[in-house]
């Protein structure tokens, strides 16, 4: 594309056609703040509605001001950002935002991290010209999400995640004018919604409006309870992420000190969830080959491709969107939940504690990981078998609020048995990581060769929808990779229409995955941090002695001493679960 | 009469002389006439050429050239597009679009043909506001009939044209008249503005090139073909042609529609067509544009009304609401009247229209009920200025008008509501205050047993006195009294 020139504060610049005054400015190292304005590049997520007006700018010539966002470049423009007209206009939104907007930032979830408290220090905001009526809206409290809507600022990041990248529908404008906000239909609470809990509605959110279930306090009683065993799994893509809490560049691997920090909590055990990612890559993986066998075999009955089912955000979206495929899946449980499972019903036992008196916590990229663990088919007499689950946010708060000094924190290792893993389980925290692991296992036992490579390179990146055969020793075996689940619906509209090629299918919630997930450090938009964290992964994998789940010694140890066989009668007991159709409140069953 | 002799009737042509349930009426009346020499000529760039000519411009508020739209939604390839009716009219008090749609649809069926066929679109539509049973229910018949006599559906008089109409509901949101947001509530996304460009020419209803036009523009059009682009440019102002309907509402003696040429004083509408100011009190000001217009003086009396003269002073024509104020009007309290109107509508997209209009009515209320200061006025015009010139759409753009031309004109009257905490039209309740002149008053005890809330005091057949702190302000004492004692301050 050809390139123009104009004139942003008096320097003469150029750019290619098409670029917004925004980005031109930026590219120059000009920064016009933004509120509602989004851009997770290479992720194919943007939310530009022009409507916060913060970005505003002077055009000449033009009779009024203009959104830098979503005005593009014109050849010989001169644009001024800065000048009295300018500076007084988005000084009073801003104050127009602030007038309507609480002032309880000591006690916001979002404090230090809200991107309206950024504006009104950088705007040095002391006192504000109007005193009126302010929104007011009923506290919504879901499994997991947590909506204080008199905090919205109608920037409308969340609804474009739940709408356009999630095809979830559960959030959306409603009312008009002062009145209007971003609620479930009827503002009823989200909990009647469609909702998955993903929480990436909360990953954007640039104010306190939306902010997980906080289950810290819980955590601390539960440890500091002298009857309670308390153990905590770590999910695979925290240890990528937690370090930036913590001022460490993204990317830092923090394994190590993420362990001494728990057991500084005063965790009794510290687990891995990576260990029972292993593990579900023995269960999903004969899964996988139990039915690919009876496919190739000429089954008709057998479904194919099968689903993984690790993401219980996309488990509640099948389970709404696409109730007639609920056959499809694995039924292979979380690694959550695996580890939860075997935690109360085989660790409990081996340590000579009641089931009762075992706490698990877990600590998840998630937010819908709070929502999963409270899912009945997940308790035994109504007991849990994961008690809590706590985000990377939390946990960091957790470690500043126990005066532990992160980042000068020995490196240690897990505890044993359930803190033993392999690379396979690292990389569940990416998308196309679980299948990759999948892969590697079901390569060499279906073959009984090692596979050539342990790196399936062809499986890994990060656009939405990707695609790969792999060759299983002369049979050539059909991979498909979503994450986002308005690309997962793409695939199961395939299936549903009976035109899916594949013989195995990944799908992850969250764009990126785990390293991007709702309980994560927030990005702010800044899609580097997300690469970052996905190299970290790989690498974490690379520095693993053993990089696949069915050379878990102590995988291996489990199935021999307890469990049997993988996919056997006692694994179905413990490690499958099954699914369900769900409807929201407003949804006519038109079966009855 | 007077009412009817500086009107010329062009959009409103047909409104009571014809029966608009029987198309033939409409085409004694030279109907269809237009959409067949334009089929007939089957140059679509030609027609065009002829709407650019004769210097129509929109007649729902924006102003913008009628040809030009069409040209730019032509020249735009696409396997579909969109001829569009802007049938949504919501101003409070208009209500010359519904009188065309009941009075003369075909006009409209007629000119959104013609303009279908200029810019190359098949399907038409008209959105409406689901409050104008008679007109959906006139249109509906009208459609009927001009599919019955070939004038919609496929292969029109003949021509390879096809083209046809379906109805869009409204559910009555104000803001749905502007163009985008029409388009979204037509697709069945909420009735939100979004940034131009991409213009509907370009992207419009269902990404399509598409095309919105008001009633009172389509109106016009059969008529610019039938009696030529020359005949219609020669009545009007140099930039704006043809004839406005105007809406005329108020303190005026003769009320309801009329339509005018351009380029007629607001002095003739008022004084000559209106019969001037009810009840021989002086005219005050004029609010034209509808809610988001401005307040025009007794200066602005000779100005030849057009588009671009109503912009420099202040206004705009908007959809052609004419309000008229005598002198009993309080200028604070008009705008926030109006103002009450936009926050009300205001979709609630952009902050300066959600929650600036919402601080620019409660600055007002502090200055009606006598709480304003001096720095207040300040707030108000930065505000305004600023909401001016941020907000997304027109109807914020325009939203502060109210107060900024009352503002300029009627500055006093601002600051004796703050300094002085007087109304000076008498209007403002909390500002009046009702005292009992001690020298008039017989004590005969009449306002006190009138008074609801006991504020009035006195021994009989002596002077009585007013509490201030408890009285509300009803003038009940006032209207009581027979001696002349009570007076208002």
């Amino acid at each position: 594309m050809e390139n123009i020139k104009l004139t942003i504060d008096n320097k003469e610049i150029e750019v290619a056609a098409g670029t917004t005054i925004l980005k031109a400015a930026r590219l120059h190292n000009i920064e016009i703040p933004t509120l509602c304005y989004f851009d997770l590049k290479g992720m194919d997520i943007t939310n530009k509605p022009g409507s916060c007006r913060i970005c505003t700018v002077e055009i000449e010539g033009r009779k009024n001001l203009a959104p830098a966002c979503i005005t593009e470049c014109m050849p010989g423009m001169i644009v001024r950002t800065n000048n009295i007209r300018v500076l007084n206009a988005r000084r009073s939104v801003l104050e127009l935002l602030l007038s309507d907007h609480p002032t309880d930032c000591l006690i916001c979830p979002k404090s230090g991290n809200c991107e309206l408290q950024a504006l009104a220090v950088r705007f040095g905001i002391r006192e504000l010209p109007y005193q009126g009526e302010k929104s007011s809206h009923k506290r919504d409290k879901s499994p997991a999400i947590l909506r204080d809507m008199d905090k919205c600022v109608m920037c409308r990041r969340c609804e474009m995640m739940c709408n356009k990248f999630q095809t979830v529908g559960a959030l959306s404008a409603v009312n008009r004018g002062f009145n209007a906000v971003v609620a479930p239909a009827f503002e009823d609470s989200l909990s009647q919604t469609a909702c998955t809990f993903c929480g990436q509605c909360v990953a954007v959110c640039p104010v306190g409006a939306l902010s997980e279930v906080n289950h810290t306090a819980s955590v601390i009683r539960a440890i500091n309870d002298p009857k309670k065993t308390v153990v905590v799994q770590t999910a695979p893509a925290v240890r990528v992420a937690i370090g930036e809490e913590f001022r460490m560049k993204p990317g830092t691997i923090a394994t190590g000190q993420m362990s001494a920090a728990l057991r500084r909590l005063g965790f009794d055990y510290v687990f891995d969830t990576d260990w029972s990612a292993d593990l579900t890559i023995m269960e999903e993986g004969t899964e996988l080959l139990g039915r690919l066998n009876k496919y190739l075999a000429g089954d008709k009955e057998v479904k194919m491709p099968l689903l993984t089912s690790c993401c219980p955000a996309w488990v509640k979206f099948f389970e709404h969107q696409f109730p007639d495929l609920k056959d499809i899946p694995s039924t292979a449980k979380s690694p959550q939940q695996m580890f939860g499972a075997i935690a109360k019903n085989y660790f409990a036992q081996k340590i000579g504690v009641k089931r009762e008196d075992l706490i698990v916590v877990s600590v998840m990229p998630c937010l819908a990981k709070k929502y999963e663990l409270s899912r009945d088919e997940f308790k035994t007499d109504n007991n849990p078998d994961v008690d809590f689950s706590i985000t990377t946010r939390e946990l960091a708060a957790l470690i500043k609020q126990a005066n532990i000094d992160f980042s000068s924190l020995p490196e240690e290792d897990f505890d044993s048995p359930l803190g033993e893993s392999t690379g396979a389980g690292v990389i569940f925290g990416t998308t196309g990581g679980v299948i990759e692991a999948a892969v590697r296992t079901a390569y060499e036992i279906h073959t009984g060769k090692p596979c050539p490579s342990i790196d399936f390179t062809e499986l890994r990146g990060l656009e939405g929808i990707r695609s790969a055969t792999i060759d299983f020793d002369g049979l050539p075996i059909n991979i498909g990779i979503a994450h986002g689940l308005s690309n997962a619906r793409k695939l199961l509209e395939e299936i549903r229409e009976g035109k899916s090629q594949f013989h195995a299918i990944e799908i992850m919630a969250c764009p990126g995955g785990c390293i991007n997930g709702g309980g994560q450090p927030l990005n702010h938009g800044d899609s580097r941090i997300i690469q970052a964290r996905w190299e970290a992964i790989y690498k974490a994998d690379k520095d693993k002695p053993i990089r696949k789940s069915h050379e878990n010694k102590s995988v291996q140890q489990l199935y021999k001493e307890f469990l049997g066989e993988p996919c056997g009668e006692k694994a179905h007991h413990l490690l499958h679960t099954h699914y369900f159709k769900r409807k929201t409140e407003f949804e006519v069953d038109l079966d009855k | 009469m007077d009412v009817n002799k500086k009107q010329l009737r062009i959009a409103l042509r047909n409104c009571g002389f014809i029966d608009p349930e029987n198309i033939d009426q409409y085409i004694v009346r030279d109907g269809y006439m237009a959409l067949a020499n334009v089929l007939m000529q089957n140059n679509p760039q030609a027609a065009i050429e002829v709407v650019k000519k004769s210097g129509l411009r929109g007649r729902g508020g924006g102003g913008f050239p009628t040809g030009l739209k069409w040209e730019l939604a032509s020249k735009n390839p696409s396997d579909q597009k969109y001829m569009i009716c802007n049938a949504d009219e919501g101003d409070p008090g208009a209500f010359m679009d519904r009188s065309i749609l009941e009075g003369d649809p075909h006009s409209v069926i007629e000119a959104m043909a013609i303009g279908g066929f200029c810019i190359g679109a098949t399907k038409g539509l008209i959105y409406i506001r689901a409050e104008y049973p008679l007109a959906i229910k006139r249109l509906e018949i009208a459609i009927a009939q001009a599919r019955e006599y070939g004038f919609l559906g496929q292969k029109i008089l003949g021509s390879d044209f096809d083209f046809d109409l379906e109805l869009r509901y409204g559910a009555g949101a104000f803001v749905c008249g502007e163009e985008t947001a029409l388009i979204h509530s037509m697709e069945g996304m909420r009735g939100e503005p979004t940034f131009k460009p991409p213009f509907p020419a370009q992207e419009g209803y269902l990404k399509k090139p598409s095309n919105v036009n008001n009633v009172e523009t389509f109106a016009n059009i059969p008529v610019i073909f039938n009696k030529g682009w020359e005949w219609f440019s020669s009545i009007g102002t140099e930039k704006s042609k043809g004839t406005k309907v105007f809406a005329l509402a108020g303190q005026i003696n003769n009320v309801g529609l009329i339509e005018v040429p351009m380029g007629i004083t607001l002095r003739e509408v008022i004084f000559e067509i209106g019969g001037g100011i009810k009840g021989g009190k002086q005219f005050k000001a004029v609010q034209t544009g509808g809610p988001s217009g401005g307040c025009l003086t007794e200066a602005f009396l000779d100005t030849p009304i057009d588009y671009d003269n109503l912009i420099a002073a202040g206004s705009m024509m908007g959809s052609g609401g004419m309000i008229v104020m005598d002198e009993t009007s309080c200028m604070p309290a008009v705008a926030r009247f109006y103002l009450d109107f936009t926050v009300e509508e205001s979709c609630g997209k952009c902050t300066p229209c959600r929650i600036g209009n919402k601080r620019l009515c409660e600055i007002l209320d502090k200055i009606i009920e006598g709480k304003g200061t001096m720095d207040d006025l300040t707030i108000l015009k930065n505000l305004s200025q600023v909401i001016k010139d941020t907000a997304l759409c027109g109807l914020g753009q325009t939203s502060p008008n109210p107060i900024l031309s009352t503002i300029d004109h009627f500055w006093d009257e601002y600051v004796a509501h703050v300094t002085n905490k007087k109304c000076p039209a008498g209007q403002c309740k909390s500002m009046k205050q009702y005292i009992i002149d001690a020298e008039q008053c017989i004590g005969c005890t009449a306002c006190a047993r009138a008074c609801p809330v006991g504020a009035i005091k006195g021994e009989k057949k002596n002077p009585h006195s007013i509490n201030q702190d408890l009285c509300i302000k009803c003038g009940a004492c006032y209207e009581k009294c027979k001696f002349n004692a009570i007076s208002i301050i």
